[in-house]
């Protein structure tokens, strides 16, 4: 546990220190890089609630990283042409406010985990699995094929969304937004994990006869979960879709939901820190590996192979090297 | 009218290709336990398997044979050095490893084939309109696309139920200690299952080919759609999945022609296409939000 601890805070410091290092000798491609972890991470932390704490596998939180994506990409797309959203049954007029932008993101990411896990939760295991793909990739088409917003090609945003007191174009500012987030976000699944709502979401991973036998709904308590999950990932996509300036239907791909779960199970699932871990593994093997081969999704297969195959546990839990529940 | 049954008979093509997906997916899951995203990868090997030797050959019909064997190769194959150790771990692990495949997959086709799609030609005795009774022409291939696919399922359904395989493989769905235990050399079992449930895609693959391009990622989609064909039938069921592909290969092609004309009756052409098109796009998954409602464990399910 201590180890862990010292570890996590290693992980914390190194995020925030490469930037430092990189802003300091002049290096803004460094930057982007890390704040392309923390976003990234982020995204991770959502779905390790659903899946480290709850064990619900969900292969479809693209679908929530996509929504925030696209609820940043509307808004955005509406101020930077003057015009309105909706004019019935009153006016709604898009916004370049970050802030905005979140709280918006969050509610319809949330929506969209309510609805979503509602269906998908009447079912367990497998099916579990297999729906959640399914919504995902229904997003992913519908994305594709409405026009309004783009379609196919996506929808550029020309100038990064604005933050109170902050110039948000500088990307150590940007950096510093993300960075904060994480950390709340951070904050906010350990003390989940230890309250009493995480403590019943454990027990309905390990035992839901159990949770069913002392009065208590795993369905109610799962749905939480994951509508919790889903709006933190969907903060992700509004940030992620920040970090690009464009909004394309790749984010609610079924290639992202995969990539999100690989940032959770590389770091180690149920880990606090296992998706900053994983999303600054990939991000390094991506970086690493694309720059000596081009095929590196090749390389990063065999060495994920390998992770599932023989480190079970993750990046943390081999270094820890304490082997993880894994039920 | 004439067009409503040729896109009836396109559903049915698509629905019977999902079959020879669906299938594969469901036995593996029912015997094994495993839930296999790389299914997808071994319908693009069988695809590019046939693309790659009917170009060498000029023949068709030994790319065919060659889609089988490559398929059913690297199924084998994979079974033996990956999925083996995956059976006794949880979903969880199964899932990450598959996906590790596609990318292992994907990547290596992208390297020994590039990027640009091949182009398979329709084999020249199939090739051209066929005219059916009443006086429709509708696509040859296609044609025989169907006859094979509705072949494959009798052959399978007489494989399942009235071999010894498949004995076998309907004693380890309901009991794999028990069939190990009278001595059935369940390793060798789980890997003819794998091989042949991979095979069966790469057969597809290779005939879709013939009317889609060869390529990269072709695989995934069609994975995607097939477990939806899964869940809507039940997990485990080749009857369930023969259904759930009928009906989702009849969905999504008639959504897409009739929506779109259904929403022309009320609105102007160019937003009656693109929201008929885009809920149409949507109609399978809300099939599938449907059937979980009445059934969650699928129509042939066992209940869960």
């Amino acid at each position: 546990m201590l180890r862990e601890r010292i570890l996590n805070f290693v992980f914390a410091f190194g995020l925030l220190a490469v930037p430092l290092i990189a802003y300091v000798s002049d290096a803004p491609f460094v930057i982007t890089l890390a704040t392309k972890v923390a976003i990234l991470a982020l995204a991770g932390v959502g779905l390790n609630i659903a899946l480290g704490l709850g064990g619900l596998i969900s292969l479809g939180h693209a679908a929530f990283f996509g929504i925030g994506g696209y609820a940043m990409g509307i808004l955005a797309s509406h101020a930077q042409s003057y015009t309105l959203l909706t004019t019935w049954p009153f006016e709604i007029a898009g916004t370049k406010s970050m802030l905005i932008i979140w709280v918006v993101a969050l509610a319809s990411s949330g929506l969209a985990a309510l609805i979503i896990g509602a269906l998908s939760l009447r079912t367990s295991g497998a099916y579990f699995i297999m729906i959640t793909l399914a919504f995902g990739q229904m997003l992913f088409f519908f994305a594709i094929s409405w026009p309004a917003y783009g379609g196919e090609d996506g929808l550029p945003i020309y100038l990064r969304n604005g933050f109170p007191g902050l110039n948000t174009l500088d990307p150590i500012q940007f950096f510093t937004i993300t960075y904060v987030i994480l950390g709340l976000a951070l904050f906010l699944s350990s003390r989940l994990s230890k309250s009493r709502f995480g403590l019943a979401l454990q027990a309905t991973r390990q035992n839901p006869e159990r949770v069913e036998a002392v009065g208590m709904r795993p369905f109610n308590i799962r749905l939480t979960a994951f509508l919790i999950s889903g709006m933190i990932t969907g903060l992700a996509g509004a940030l992620f879709a920040d970090l690009n300036r464009f909004v394309s239907p790749s984010m609610f791909s079924w290639q992202t939901s995969g990539e999100i779960m690989v940032f959770v199970i590389l770091g180690g699932v149920g880990r606090l820190y296992g998706p900053v871990a994983g999303a600054a593994l990939f991000i390094l093997l991506e970086h690493w590996l694309g720059g000596i081969n081009d095929y590196w999704q090749f390389l990063l297969g065999l060495i994920l192979l390998g992770v599932v195959l023989f480190a079970r546990g993750g990046l943390i839990g081999t270094l820890v090297g304490r082997e993880v529940a894994h039920d | 009218m004439t067009l409503i049954i040729e896109q009836l008979l396109n559903g049915l093509q698509l629905g019977v290709m999902l079959f020879l997906m669906a299938a594969g997916l469901t036995l593996v899951f029912g015997v094994m336990g495993l839930i296999n995203l790389a299914h997808g990868s071994l319908y693009m090997v069988g695809a590019f398997a046939c693309a790659a030797v009917a170009t060498a050959t000029g023949s068709f019909w030994l790319g065919v044979i060659a889609s089988l064997a490559a398929a059913a190769a690297a199924g084998a194959i994979v079974e033996l050095v990956v999925i083996r150790r995956l059976y006794s771990r949880d979903h969880l692990d199964q899932v990450l490893a598959t996906f590790a495949l596609i990318l292992v997959f994907s990547e290596g086709t992208r390297w020994l084939f590039g990027s640009f799609p091949l182009f398979l030609d329709v084999p020249a005795a199939f090739s051209g309109p066929v005219t059916l009774p009443g006086g429709i022409e509708y696509s040859r291939y296609r044609l025989a696309i169907i006859a094979a696919g509705l072949l494959i399922a009798v052959g399978l359904y007489a494989l399942i139920t009235k071999t010894r395989l498949g004995i076998r493989i309907r004693a380890g769905e309901s009991d794999r200690e028990m069939i190990a235990a009278l001595g059935v050399d369940i390793s060798k079992l789980y890997t003819i299952v794998f091989a042949l449930g991979a095979a069966l895609a790469g057969f597809a693959g290779a005939l879709v080919g013939a009317i889609q391009s060869v390529q990269v990622g072709m695989g995934e989609p069609v994975l995607i759609l097939a477990f939806v064909v899964v869940v809507i039938g039940g997990i485990g069921s080749v009857k369930g999945a023969f259904v759930g592909a009928l009906l989702v290969g009849m969905t999504d092609t008639l959504g897409r022609f009739l929506l779109p004309v259904f929403f022309g009756t009320f609105m102007d052409p160019s937003s009656a296409t693109s929201v008929g098109s885009a809920l149409a796009s949507m109609s399978i998954y809300i099939l599938m939000a449907l059937v979980l409602v009445a059934k969650p464990s699928g129509l042939y399910g066992d209940a869960i």
